[in-house]
C-alpha cells in the first residue's frame, strides 16, 4: 500500500514548498483544488449519494472549474472523451459510486482503445463498508483495471492529492489512456494538511521508451534505399503532436501515406501525398499499394485488423519500419523490420537529419489509377449523383464540410455515416476528427461533440449521427439545452441499422434480422428540448438548410432523410486480404 | 506435462500495490494462458514484489507479447521470461502420511535416503516429510509414497528460480532511471 508517507522515491517534490501551503481542508476541498492545480477547467459529471461531497466543494468553486451535468454517466465519459480529442488536455468525468461508476465503463473502454487521456473520478462507499455489498457499492478497481491505464482506490484523505497528481501524469503521458480514482466517501469528508506537488517520475513507469541511435540510422537507411516507400500514419502522430515533424519528414522523401481512421486529420486532405483513409471502407490506393511498396512506414499506428485484413497476406513484399511509444505494439501484429522506439515529435526529426531528398514521382503516378477508379465507380455517383433519387450519405457530408471551408471538428457515432464522415469529410488542421476508433461504440456521438464544443469553443463542431446510435444517448439533448451548446448535429437517417443492414445484404441472404427501426419524430423530440431542427427529405433543399444551420446561433439539428438501403464501399470483407476490395454495383478493380 | 509445449517462467518485478496480481492474471486470461504455478514474495529490495509464474506454450512470441504487455502495466518495474535451461529452480512438497503406516512399511530410511526427505513432524497420527527439488522429483516421491502408504495430505508450492547467466539488474535499472530523473529535473 503507497501512500504520502513513502511516496518520495515516485514524486520528486520540494520541501519548501510543502511548508509554505499546509492547510488543514477536507478530502473533497483537496480533490477541486487538485483539479485545479492540474489545469482542469471542465469537469462532466452527475451527482450522487457517494459523491455528493465532492459536489458541494464544486460550489465554493463554480469560477474557477466548470462542470457540465450531463443526462447518464457514459455521456460524462464520452463527453470527456471528445474533449480531450481536440484540446491536447486531459478529460474529467465525475460521478457517484455503483451505477453512475458502472455506467461509465464504455466510455473508459473506448478511451483506453483511442489512448485518450482521461480521469474519472468516482465516489465509493465509505471505507467501513468496503466489502459489504453496501447500498451502491461497485467493486470499480475489479472492473475497470483491465479497461484502464491506471486505477487506485483512495481510502483515506492523506492520499487524495497525490493520487490526483499520479493519475494526470500517467493518463497524458507516454501513451495516454484512462485512469480512475474511486474515492471513498470518508476521505472525501475527512480533512487533512493539503499541499500539491505534481508528479514527474514513477520509478515503475517509463512513458517514453529509450532512443536508439543504430534504429534511427536503420530507418533512414531502407527509406534512403527505398523506391517505393508508403507511411501509415496514426493517432500517435496526433497524441504526439508531431504533424509538423511529420509533413517534413514525407516531405523531404517524397513518401506517399495513408491514415487510419484516428490519424485523419494530422496533415491536411488536399496535401499532394494525402491518399486517403486506410482499411475496410478506407481508399482504394492506399490499401493496394501497401502489397505494392517496398518499404512500410507505420507512424503511431497500432495495426488493427479492421486496417490490415488478413494479416498472412498483408504487406508480405515490404519491409516494415514501425515508429511508437508503446513497445507492446512492437511486433504485436505485423513482424517489424527496423522498429523505432520513442515519441515520433523527437524520433522523426532525427530520422529527417539523415533523410536524403527524394522524389518519387514514378511510384507516385502509380497511385494515380486507383484513384480514378475509385471516382468513377464510387465516389463520383456519391458525392455528385446525377440521376436523382434519395438522397446519399455521402453528398451530405461532402455539403456540409465544404460549406464548413472544411475548418470545422467533425465528431462521429458509429456505422456507416461514420464511414461516410471519415471518407468524404476533409480537414485543413489537426485534432479535427472525433470518433470511436477502436471500440466502435454507437452513442459515442452526441455526448463526444458536446466535449469537443468545450474542449475547442472557438470551432465549429459538425456532430454527424444515425438514427440508431442518437437513439442511444439522446437524453443528451438536455445537456445541450442547459448549456445553449453550439453544436450542428447531421442526423443521417436511413430507418436501419445501416452498417448492420450492409453486412445483412452482402453475408447474411438480405435476411435482415432486427435491423429496421420504427424511429420518433427527431425534429419534435429537438423542439421538446428547444432545439431549432428541420427535415430535409428534397435534395434541392440541401444546400440551403446546411448554410441555414452553420448561420444559426446555437445547436441545431439537421434530420436528412437518406438512401434506406445505401451501401459503403469500397469494402474489404472482414478478415479479407487488404487489396480484395468490393467496389459494389459489379465494378471490379 | 502439456506434449509439444515448452514451459516457461516469467519473472515479474513489481510496486507492492493492492491489485497487481489481478492485473498480471488478467493479461494471462486474454491471451488464454493457463498457469501452472505461481509464486509472490517480497523480493531483495524493499517495497517490491516477485512474482515468479509459470505457463506453457507453443510459441516463444506469445511470451515475448505476454512479457511486454506485462511490463507496460503502470505499477510493474519489470518481466521477463526464461526457459528451464536457463534458470537454477526449485519447488517444495509437504506429504502428510499416517504414522502407523510409515511404522508398518519397514524401508523408510531408503526412501528417505534416496529422495533426501526431511522430516518435520511425528506425532502419534502423522509423520510430514518435506521435499524440495524439481516437479519430476516431488512427483516421483508423490507418486512412491501413494502406492506403498498411502498420502493423507499433498501440498507443493509455486516454483520459485533464479538465473544462471546474469545478476539480477533490477537495482542497477532503478538507480538509473532515478539519476536519469535526477538530471532531467533536478531537485525542482
Amino acid at each position: 500500500m503507497m501512500n504520502k508517507n513513502n511516496q518520495t522515491p515516485e514524486t520528486i517534490s520540494s520541501p519548501e514548498k510543502r511548508e509554505q501551503e499546509t492547510e488543514i481542508i477536507s478530502g473533497s476541498e483537496i480533490l477541486i483544488r487538485s483539479l485545479i492545480a492540474e489545469g482542469a477547467d471542465t469537469l462532466f459529471g452527475y451527482p450522487g449519494g457517494a459523491i455528493m461531497p465532492v459536489f458541494d466543494a464544486l460550489y465554493d468553486h463554480k469560477h474557477e472549474i466548470k462542470h457540465i451535468l450531463v443526462r447518464h454517466e457514459q455521456g460524462a465519459v464520452h463527453a470527456a472523451q471528445g474533449y480531450a480529442r481536440v484540446s491536447q488536455k486531459v478529460g474529467v468525468a465525475l460521478v457517484t459510486s455503483g451505477p453512475g461508476a458502472t455506467n461509465t465503463i464504455t466510455g473508459i473502454t473506448d478511451a483506453m482503445m483511442d489512448s485518450t487521456p482521461m480521469v474519472v473520478i468516482s465516489g465509493q462507499v465509505a471505507s467501513s463498508l468496503l466489502g459489504s455489498d453496501a447500498f451502491q457499492e461497485a467493486d470499480v478497481i475489479g472492473v475497470t483495471q483491465p479497461i484502464t491505464k491506471w486505477v487506485y482506490q483512495i481510502r483515506r484523505v492523506e492520499d487524495i492529492a497525490w493520487a490526483v497528481s499520479k493519475a494526470f501524469y500517467i493518463a497524458s503521458s507516454g501513451r495516454p489512456g484512462p485512469v480512475v480514482l474511486d474515492i471513498a466517501k470518508d476521505a472525501q469528508v475527512n480533512k487533512c494538511a493539503y499541499s500539491y506537488q505534481k508528479t514527474i517520475f514513477l520509478r515503475s513507469y517509463l512513458p517514453e521508451p529509450e532512443i536508439e541511435d543504430d534504429q534511427i540510422r536503420m530507418a533512414a537507411d531502407l527509406i534512403n534505399n527505398a523506391k517505393k516507400p508508403l507511411a501509415l500514419v496514426g493517432h500517435g502522430v496526433v497524441l504526439g503532436n508531431a504533424e509538423e515533424e511529420l509533413r517534413a519528414f514525407l516531405e523531404k522523401a517524397d513518401i506517399p501515406f495513408g491514415s487510419t481512421i484516428l490519424g485523419l486529420s494530422a496533415m491536411p486532405t488536399d496535401h499532394p501525398l494525402n491518399f486517403g483513409m486506410l482499411g475496410m471502407h478506407g481508399n482504394v490506393a492506399p490499401n493496394m499499394m501497401t502489397n505494392q511498396c517496398d518499404v512500410l512506414i507505420a507512424i503511431g499506428m497500432r495495426f488493427d485488423d479492421r486496417v490490415t485484413g488478413d494479416l498472412n497476406t498483408y504487406a508480405k513484399q515490404a519491409k516494415v519500419i514501425h515508429f511508437d511509444i508503446d513497445p507492446a505494439e512492437i511486433n504485436k501484429n505485423v513482424k517489424t523490420t527496423v522498429k523505432v522506439s520513442g515519441n515520433a515529435k523527437k524520433t522523426l526529426p532525427m530520422v529527417i537529419a539523415l533523410l536524403k531528398e527524394q522524389s518519387h514521382a514514378a511510384w507516385l503516378s502509380e497511385f494515380k489509377p486507383y484513384e480514378q477508379k475509385e471516382f468513377d465507380c464510387i465516389i463520383k455517383n456519391e458525392l455528385y449523383p446525377e440521376n436523382g433519387g434519395e438522397i446519399k450519405m455521402g453528398e451530405v457530408v461532402h455539403k456540409v464540410t465544404e460549406a464548413t471551408h472544411n475548418k470545422a471538428v467533425c465528431v462521429t457515432d458509429v456505422g456507416q455515416h461514420q464511414m461516410m464522415s471519415t471518407r468524404y469529410f476533409k480537414f485543413t488542421e489537426s485534432r479535427s476528427m472525433v470518433t470511436s476508433g477502436g471500440l466502435g461504440t454507437m452513442g459515442f456521438g452526441l455526448p463526444a461533440g458536446i466535449g469537443a464544443k468545450y474542449g475547442a469553443p472557438e470551432r465549429t463542431v459538425c456532430i454527424f449521427v444515425g438514427d440508431g446510435g442518437l437513439q442511444m444517448t439522446m437524453q443528451e439533448l438536455g445537456t445541450i439545452m442547459e448549456y445553449d451548446i453550439d453544436v450542428k448535429i447531421i442526423l443521417l437517417n436511413n430507418n436501419y441499422l445501416g452498417m448492420v443492414r450492409q453486412w445483412q445484404e452482402l453475408f447474411f441472404d438480405e435476411r435482415y434480422s432486427e435491423t429496421h427501426l420504427k424511429n420518433p419524430d427527431f425534429i419534435k423530440v429537438a423542439d421538446a428540448y428547444n432545439i431549432k431542427g428541420r427535415k430535409v427529405t428534397q435534395r434541392s433543399e440541401l444546400d440551403e438548410a446546411i448554410a441555414e444551420m452553420l448561420a444559426h446561433k446555437g445547436a441545431y439539428l439537421l434530420e436528412v432523410v437518406v438512401e434506406t438501403k445505401g451501401m459503403v464501399y469500397p469494402m474489404i470483407p472482414s478478415g479479407g486480404s487488404v487489396t480484395n476490395i468490393l467496389l459494389g454495383n459489379g465494378n471490379k478493380l | 506435462m502439456e506434449e509439444n509445449k515448452t514451459l516457461y517462467t516469467i519473472t515479474i518485478f513489481s510496486e507492492n500495490t493492492v491489485g497487481v496480481l489481478n492485473q498480471i492474471t488478467t493479461i494471462f486470461t486474454r491471451r488464454q494462458l493457463n498457469i501452472e504455478t505461481l509464486s509472490v514474495s517480497p523480493s531483495a529490495i524493499k517495497g517490491i514484489h516477485k512474482f515468479t509464474i509459470t505457463t506453457f506454450s507453443d510459441d516463444e512470441n506469445v511470451m515475448k507479447k505476454l512479457v511486454s504487455l506485462i511490463d507496460k502495466r503502470v505499477d510493474i518495474l519489470k518481466a521477463y521470461y526464461n526457459t528451464n535451461e536457463d534458470l537454477v529452480h526449485q519447488e517444495l512438497a509437504l506429504y502428510k502420511l499416517s504414522t502407523e503406516k510409515v511404522l508398518a512399511h519397514g524401508s523408510i530410511e531408503y526412501l528417505v535416503r534416496k529422495y533426501n526427505v526431511r522430516i518435520l513432524e511425528v506425532s502419534t497420527d502423522c509423520v510430514v516429510f518435506l521435499k524440495a527439488g524439481h516437479y519430476e522429483e516431488t512427483q516421483g516421491l508423490f507418486e512412491e509414497l501413494a502406492e506403498s502408504i498411502g498420502v493423507l495430505q499433498f501440498v507443493r508450492s509455486g516454483r520459485i528460480a533464479i538465473t544462471k547467466s546474469k545478476v539480477e539488474r533490477l537495482s542497477d535499472m532503478l538507480a538509473k532511471r532515478e539519476r536519469e530523473n535526477q538530471e532531467k529535473w533536478g531537485n525542482a
